[in-house]
């Protein structure tokens, strides 16, 4: 099958197979317990999982996008294009006033575009960046509080690029209005970002909403966005497309009511709940960033998603990008394309390549599960409780392959006799810059890891190595570019040796901290 | 009177373009301005004006006070 014959293939599914989607995601919404246990190792069913756990029109649909497969965003990117900038509500959490260029959060881009200067800019990332498969409108507004620019963008695109999958995320206020028009372009990932269910917990925030040409304030407004996401997220998983629920968690407003909120939207039929912290910061200038209130630690963070699971696919591995972000979840590339410069760039698209591209990526993700399983069986038998953390520096494709020093990011995952499951990542500034340590970065590394039992690096300096020992981390540079999990694996399986021979003594480590502020781009 | 944009606070989000009723409101070098002989405050349109409203940005589409209060046609 080409990409383009995908392309047409989901266009005809879209039509014919919306009764029977709608039995599978019924399915999918009672499947509890997916399983964390079991030995797969995967980090939650639906976000990591492989083609075995799913349904096939579910694996077809999630096995390429980063977003929606834990497991994916090792290998594929995803784009942004900042055609929406007008909003229908105010959020306390976001500013629209700010923005900068080293600011990596939602709502924030550098330039808005006209869909046509979007269809260009993704005709000329997927020609650089052969892994893009997704493309998503995501504001930095609404996209549908500006459906004529939405639609004309994936319009556009649709027509010029036919293999890239479309996608949008919403505040689900319009949405009712456009579940058809939105249907209509094959967009089969729709994202709405639901923090409550209950319009006393909206009202402290969201201040208002503008619907139908008024502004409403207070448990009203809340009320009626609250009705409004309901509404839209039951249209869209009747008709067979898949939902990702994004929650902000703001604790002591909405962080025990979001196990509501995980109910109300799982019976609905959500794929996947992406429980997200709060980034409010005092410099953002945002309503919570003013008033003090702070986001969670990573600790209250990975017990609320630990409490949801179970109910169903949390999504753990979300980096909060922006509104125009280019590239590999972890990573952002979008300043190799502004306006200017894609404008000059003589774009070659070739869906062959990009295909042949695709192949050698599934293989070496084949590789990688192939190579935990086989690790996983020689766990098989060992009977411990301990579960650890550890923190990873990788580049992508699943491997331990980014130098300590210049990680900008660490993933975290979860060691026990059930394998090695991810959990989460951690943002750092660049640690090494330009050669030398510095040392109040490093403590900001340590904070930022200090739940982990080891850290595993493709390289380390003897300094840092020597300050990780003192804070209780164990520098893991043994595995340097092999598989994550595999090696996890079997590091995991000596420390349990050590354990049970009286060698070491295992201990429980602290919390950390979850960085915010702006993304560093040095390189 | 008409209403006016006050352009070092707007964030140039565009919303309140398409809900003018009278086509008043326009893109100029960055941000968006209100023609002061299009503007009716909404006045026969809606109970309050829709850029006021919409405007994400408290106090940045306000009352322009150098014109005359706008006179819906008898």
């Amino acid at each position: 099958m080409t990409s383009l014959d995908v392309g047409t293939a989901e266009a005809a599914e879209g039509v014919n197979a919306a009764v029977a989607m709608g039995d599978v995601m019924q399915k999918i919404a009672e499947h509890k317990g997916c399983g964390t246990s079991g030995g797969s190792g995967k980090a939650s069913c639906g976000s990591g999982a492989g083609e075995g756990d799913l349904p096939t029109e579910i694996w077809e649909k999630v096995k390429n996008h980063p977003c929606y497969s834990e497991e994916a965003h090792h290998h594929y990117a995803r784009m942004h294009v900042a055609v929406a900038p007008a909003c229908n509500i105010q959020c306390n959490y976001c500013n629209r006033k700010y923005d900068c260029a080293n600011e990596s959060r939602p709502g924030v881009v550098s330039e808005k575009l006209t869909p046509e200067q979007a269809a260009k800019k993704v005709l000329a990332v997927a020609s650089t960046i052969p892994q893009m498969t997704v493309l998503g409108i995501a504001g930095p507004g609404d996209p549908l509080a500006n459906p004529e620019k939405t639609f004309k963008t994936f319009d556009l695109i649709s027509r010029t690029a036919p293999d890239i999958k479309l996608c949008l995320s919403t505040n689900g206020l319009a949405l009712p209005d456009h579940v058809d028009t939105i249907a209509g372009y094959n967009v089969d990932h729709v994202t709405i970002t639901i923090n409550m269910v209950d319009p006393e917990v909206g009202a402290k925030i969201y201040p208002w909403v503008f619907w139908k040409h008024k502004r409403y304030t207070g448990v009203e407004a809340a009320k009626l966005l609250t009705d409004r996401q309901l509404q839209g997220l039951e249209m869209l998983t009747e008709r067979g497309i898949l939902c990702k629920v994004n929650s902000v968690m703001i604790p002591g407003v909405n962080d025990k009511h979001l196990v509501e909120v995980n109910k109300a939207v799982k019976s609905r039929g959500a794929f996947l709940h992406n429980i997200m912290p709060l980034i409010s910061a005092p410099e953002h200038g945002t309503v919570f960033g003013l008033n003090g209130q702070r986001g969670p630690s990573a600790q209250e963070l990975k017990a609320l998603q630990d409490s949801c699971e179970g109910e169903m696919n949390m999504m753990r591995h979300c980096r909060q990008c922006r509104a125009d972000a280019v590239g590999l979840l972890g990573e952002d590339r979008s300043a190799e394309f502004t306006t200017e410069k894609i404008m000059a760039m003589e774009v070659d698209y070739d869906l062959e390549s990009r295909k042949a591209y695709q192949e050698k990526v599934e293989e070496e993700r084949v590789a990688k599960v192939a190579a935990k399983q086989e690790e996983l069986a020689t766990l098989a038998g060992a009977a411990s409780d301990i579960k650890l953390l550890i923190a990873v520096a990788t580049k992508g494709s699943g491997l331990i392959n980014e130098h300590f020093g210049h990680a900008k990011e660490f993933q975290v995952y979860e060691l026990s006799t059930s394998g090695a499951k991810f959990v989460g990542h951690r943002r750092v500034d660049l640690y090494c810059q330009g050669g030398y340590g510095d040392e109040d970065s490093l403590e900001t590394v340590i904070r930022a890891i200090n739940d982990c039992h080891a850290v595993f690096v493709a390289k380390i300096g003897g300094c840092p190595k020597n300050d990780l020992i003192k804070a209780g981390i164990e520098p893991v540079d043994q595995f340097a570019h092999e598989f994550i999990e595999k090696s996890a694996i079997a590091w995991f399986k000596a420390y349990l040796d050590k354990v049970n021979s009286g060698e070491i003594e295992h201990q429980e480590r602290g919390d950390a901290e979850i960085r915010q502020g702006a993304l560093i781009n040095a390189a | 009177m008409t209403l006016k944009i006050i352009s070092s606070q707007c964030t140039s989000c565009s919303a309140c373009e398409p809900e003018c009723p009278n086509v008043a409101i326009t893109e100029k070098n960055g941000t968006f301005v209100i023609d002061p002989k299009k503007c009716t405050e909404c006045i026969g349109h809606f109970d309050a004006p829709q850029c006021a409203a919409v405007c994400p940005v408290d106090n940045t589409c306000v009352i322009d006070n150098a014109y005359p209060r706008y006179q819906a046609p008898a």
